[in-house]
């Protein structure tokens, strides 16, 4: 019943702010969406700590039928398992929070704020929707309900094209990505017959020797619906190659960036990994290709993140980079390992963007780093608690990115495959690049001499404490989340927390093996952040022409990374152009020309007929009767030839 | 020897000379109060008419030159209700015109009275009679407005083209004669059983009275008159030609299409065919560039003439129901339509510009109102009584298997529409002039009547279609 309530708060908040925030105003609405969100989270919580400490079997909240169709069904159910009621408990956590924060940041903006905090409390009961799902169908309905309030978030400044083609890619990837989680969801349906998570995991050993015929090939149909599921999986979670979304995301408001585009949203594909994980286990091959996509990410993004000089682009690809360790993780098997660094992650990646936004509120809306620095003692509180959030994510011992990425590194290290090991030395490189642009941030940012607009910094600031207290709450979770969650997640005690909801392989035991990493693998990635921190205060603090030069003489690899790989002109050039060349196509030649062309073209008839019939009645008696007698000839005629 | 058979004809010619010989007696009181006083006898001799041709018998009389029966009751009753509405509207309109005398509702009768005697024709003779004293009638009603140039002109214009439109008419009777030695309609049905013997002489003869009859229903390419005549004539003398003169004129047709030359059918058709679809085409791509409503109104009219026509084309009952059908939703449209162009008057000047009428949504809802409905039943919107009219012919022509003749009359009713919903845009969007001066009663009576006929004709259509049934039978059984 409280589990109840923590999912459906949000959304009575969403429909009281939304449809009546006009009438009850800006603060009533506020008020409204962050009570319903302080009910979500305390809700959530009890949930999650009542299950956690107890050895309640996983249960079900029944809200109704939804679809019932033949023998296709779809329940709307609650479930309440260890997997999901961590989820609840950390995204209503986040999103109170950030609900909080949104009240400072959004303070002087010029649009009525209800629409906001509707589109806020939206979001988070379609992502509760998505993490309580207790079938394909239902995930599905929140998987596109997180998307549509991504959508209306990344767009909420609608005077701003930038936001607005932002938005539309966002949704435009997500719909590619889309299309084949929709495929792999048919594709369940039509191999097992039902969309019931239960049913179908019950169901997988049975179906381990199905094929299924596509392209002309004989495929494992097991391997077939995870390839689908990650593909859609990857959209969702920007996985390289359906990235793009996300580091032009950041055109939405900063609270919106840290709830969806850090803390909650983009995880949907790592938990749609540990929730369906009964048939990812049976998929090695597609489970290869996770952990290859993750590794390659986790790398590719923290290359993009060191070059990039928009405050919150770094984030961006920082976030990017991260959510390829969780895949990385999740492809070797290691899901608990991954749901752990999902929310130690959320809690300080949450945590750097709010200190990005409190930044950029202090700088007058300004994002690019290289107008900034020496910011640390005008914005104090601000400076610690990003420096708190980047040795978080750096895996600065004992905070929480430590526990989390050295568990996903040695995880990498442990499973002993190929890929496994291609995905260790990516993500000990990632480690020693996070650690790198972490720092040039913090350098960047709030130490060495000031670049920044004389006229933004007189009015340069600290946030006011409604900003501040939200970015104190996470910090410390940002500290202690790690150390707390370490024994539930993957400890000792995990087999006994989640209770089966995430399922390994017998014989696999990749958690086990986490302890018997040689201690080189431990302590590796601690040394490379220290490298990493060392060379950014050498770079930008020490000598801060040296990265100038280095640019200058390596042009081509700088501007590969500027660019970002190229990978948006790359799709320009093979997608986006031609895709515009035929609609234009289509438009000028199909629509304007033919489609119109058509009823205009007779309609430009009839009028021409009309001017040349018209010129037929000149007013001339004598006319008239030649006509009358010409017809009479015709007529004639025609009535003695065709007789 | 039947007399009885021409009783309502006999009794309006009586009458029309009594009304004229009261006229001119009280010729000393000449003036408005003497027209009105003979237009309502007229009116009453109508309403006699009628009850007598509701009463008659049906039977053929004097020596099988004239007969009585349904298809004839039909048309007349309908020619009666044409007239009738035609001779309401000049009522008023003469008499700001300074037109009001005593000679113009004895003419309508006189023209009345040769319609009359076209539908009940069974020979030659009879018919030539009824369409000369219906045709002499009309030549001088359109130049009525004798001191206006544009009046004589279109009466002048009406006599020579109908004088040359008679003579083709006369040469081809004179061949049919010729080649068959007799007039009597039945006689010709019987001598052409057999129609491969069929001389190609009679067969021209035949297009000749079909071209002589064509020019009355004003079908392309005997229409050239039309526009001009429309224009010049005044506005109720040219509501009046567009509904009771039309219905004598293509009842006469299908009559004589039907009875006489019934077995010539295969040869006719085509003809009728050919000048259906001239007519529907001419008529709606004329109208687009038109700016004077009356025009617009005499292309409306042949386009009209074109889809009644499609219904004699198809040569079956169930066409000839449809143009019995249209001529009915015909001529109460068309007599409302008029009605609302005879208001059009601004400071005791009439107007007849289309873009006059803009604004009239905002100064007189109630006249633009009936307009718009006359002009969706003129497009063929349903559920306006024009709707049905087109729905009987095309579906007559869908059940023969003449997609051509329907295809063309629908695409041709789309362009039709452009010009009749134009008329409602005009009246309804554009900035408006101020408003028309008060309306005279008889106007909004005939609009009242005529629209409320229009509206709600989908409502009753069962004795209209019942009747149209029976009448169709006599001819094409």
């Amino acid at each position: 019943m409280i589990y109840a309530v923590a999912i459906l708060a949000p959304l009575a908040g969403a429909l009281v702010s939304g449809l009546s925030g006009r009438v009850i105003g800006d603060r009533a609405a506020q008020a409204v969406s962050i009570f319903v969100m302080v009910l979500a989270a305390v809700c959530g919580s009890i949930a999650f700590f009542s299950l956690a400490n107890s050895d309640m079997e996983p249960a079900f909240v029944s809200l109704g039928s939804w679809v019932d169709v033949g023998t296709f069904h779809a329940d709307w159910d609650l479930r309440y398992d260890t997997l999901s009621a961590a989820m609840v408990a950390m995204v209503t956590f986040v999103s109170t929070l950030i609900h909080i924060y949104s009240v400072g940041y959004m303070g002087h903006d010029k649009y009525p704020k209800y629409r906001f905090f509707a589109y806020l409390n939206l979001f988070t009961f379609a992502m509760l929707m998505l993490v309580t799902a207790d079938n394909l169908l239902q995930l599905f309905f929140g998987w596109e309900g997180v998307g549509l309030a991504s959508y209306l978030l990344i767009g909420y400044w609608y005077d701003r094209p930038a936001a607005c083609a932002a938005a539309i890619k966002a949704f435009l990837v997500n719909r590619i990505a889309d299309v084949f989680f929709a495929v792999g969801i048919a594709l369940t349906f039509v191999k097992f017959g039902t969309i019931e998570f239960n049913s179908i995991f019950a169901a997988v050993p049975q179906h381990v020797a199905d094929t299924y015929a596509i392209f002309g090939g004989s495929y494992p149909a097991l391997e077939v619906i995870a390839f689908l599921l990650f593909i859609g999986a990857m959209g969702k979670s920007a996985q390289i190659g359906l990235h793009v979304w996300l580091p032009d995301a950041m055109e939405g408001p900063t609270p919106v960036s840290a709830l969806i585009h850090a803390a909650t949203m983009v995880t949907a594909g790592v938990f749609l990994m540990a929730r369906m994980s009964p048939v990812m286990e049976f998929a090695p091959t597609a489970l290869a290709f996770v952990t290859f996509i993750g590794a390659t990410t986790a790398l590719f993004a923290a290359t993009v993140g060191c070059v990039q000089n928009d405050i919150k682009r770094v984030i961006a690809y920082s976030t990017c980079s991260q959510l390829g360790y969780m895949f990385a993780a999740a492809g070797v098997g290691a899901y608990q390992v991954s749901m752990y660094h999902l929310i130690t992650h959320a809690f300080f990646k949450a945590l750097l963007f709010l200190g990005a936004g409190s930044v950029i509120h202090a700088m007058s809306d300004e994002q690019d780093m290289r107008r900034m620095g020496g910011l640390a003692k005008y914005a104090p509180w601000t400076c610690a608690l990003m420096w708190i959030g980047n040795l978080a994510l750096a895996g600065i011992p004992p905070l929480a990115g430590s526990w989390s990425k050295d568990a996903i590194i040695s995880a990498t290290y442990a499973a002993g495959s190929g890929v496994g090991t291609y995905a260790f030395f990516c993500t000990v490189a990632a480690a020693f690049l996070t650690a790198f642009y972490s720092w040039r941030l913090l350098f960047m940012t709030f130490h060495g001499r000031s670049n920044a607009d004389p006229h933004a910094l007189e009015h340069a600031h600290e946030s006011p404490f409604v900003m501040v207290g939200p970015l104190l709450v996470l910090a410390v979770g940002a500290i202690f989340a790690g150390w707390l969650l370490n024994n539930w997640f993957i400890g000792e005690g995990s087999a006994e927390f989640w209770r089966g909801s995430i399922y390994n392989l017998p014989g696999k035991d990749i958690l086990a093996r986490l302890e018997q990493v040689p201690t080189l693998v431990e302590y590796l990635p601690l040394g490379m952040a220290i490298a990493g921190i060392a060379l950014a205060y050498l770079f930008y603090i020490a000598n801060p022409r040296l990265p100038v030069r280095l640019a200058d003489s390596y042009a081509g690899i700088y501007r590969f990374l500027l660019n970002k790989w190229y990978f948006d002109e790359l799709y320009n050039a093979i997608l986006v152009r031609p895709a515009m060349r035929l609609a234009a196509f289509l438009w000028h030649t199909g629509d304007a020309r033919l489609i119109d062309g058509m009823p205009n073209g007779l309609a430009a008839l009839a009028a021409g007929s009309s001017r040349e019939t018209v010129k037929l009645q000149t007013g001339s008696i004598a006319v008239y009767a030649f006509t009358m007698l010409i017809g009479v000839v015709a007529l004639v005629s025609v009535f003695l030839v065709f007789r | 020897m039947n007399w009885t058979t021409a009783i309502p004809e006999i009794f309006l010619s009586v009458a029309g000379l009594a009304i004229l010989v009261f006229g001119v007696l009280r010729g000393r009181y000449s003036g408005p109060g003497n027209a009105l006083v003979c237009s309502m006898l007229v009116l009453a001799s109508f309403a006699v008419a009628a009850i007598l041709i509701i009463g008659g018998n049906h039977g053929i009389g004097y020596n099988g030159q004239f007969t009585t029966d349904a298809f004839s009751s039909y048309a007349k009753l309908l020619i009666l209700a044409g007239a009738a509405l035609g001779l309401v509207l000049s009522l008023d309109y003469n008499r700001l015109e300074g037109l009001a005398r005593f000679e113009f509702p004895v003419l309508v009768l006189l023209s009345t009275v040769g319609m009359m005697v076209m539908v009940s024709a069974s020979s030659m003779m009879t018919l030539y009679l009824g369409l000369e004293l219906q045709s002499l009638s009309l030549y001088v009603l359109a130049a009525f407005a004798r001191d206006t140039l544009r009046s004589s002109e279109a009466g002048l214009k009406f006599f020579v083209l109908g004088a040359l439109a008679s003579g083709l008419l006369l040469y081809g009777i004179s061949l049919v004669y010729g080649f068959s030695g007799t007039m009597d309609f039945n006689v010709l049905a019987r001598s052409f059983a057999d129609p491969a013997g069929v001389a190609p002489g009679l067969i021209v003869g035949v297009v000749f009275i079909v071209a002589g009859l064509a020019f009355k229903i004003s079908a392309v390419p005997f229409h050239m008159w039309t526009p001009d005549v429309y224009e010049g004539a005044p506005t109720p003398v040219t509501g009046f030609f567009s509904t009771a003169p039309k219905v004598a004129a293509i009842c006469l047709i299908v009559r004589l299409m039907g009875t006489p030359f019934g077995h010539l059918l295969a040869s006719w058709q085509q003809l009728i065919v050919l000048v259906s679809i001239a007519s529907m085409v001419l008529g709606s791509l004329a109208a687009i560039g038109q700016t004077n409503i009356k025009r617009l109104m005499a292309y409306s009219s042949i386009g009209h003439m074109g889809y009644a026509l499609i219904g004699l084309a198809v040569g079956t009952a169930e066409g000839v129901r449809g143009v019995l059908i249209y001529m009915v939703t015909y001529v109460f449209m068309n007599a409302g339509t008029f009605a609302c162009l005879i208001a059009m008057r601004r400071r005791g000047i009439a107007l007849d510009k289309i873009s006059d009428l803009s604004g009239l949504g905002r100064t007189d809802p109630m006249l633009a109102g009936w307009m718009t409905v006359f002009m969706f039943s003129m497009a063929g919107i349903p559920p306006m009584s024009g709707f049905f009219g087109k729905l009987y012919v095309f579906l007559a022509a869908v059940q023969a298997g003449m997609w051509t003749l329907a295809v063309i009359g629908v695409l041709t009713s789309v362009i039709g529409a452009y010009y009749y919903l134009r008329i409602i845009k005009v009246m309804y969007f554009d900035e408006g002039g101020e408003a028309f001066d008060r309306r005279p009663m008889s106007l909004s009576v005939v609009a009242a009547a005529a629209g409320l006929f229009t509206l709600f004709f989908f409502v009753f259509p069962a004795p209209f279609v019942g009747a149209a049934q029976a009448a169709a039978r006599v001819l094409f059984g």
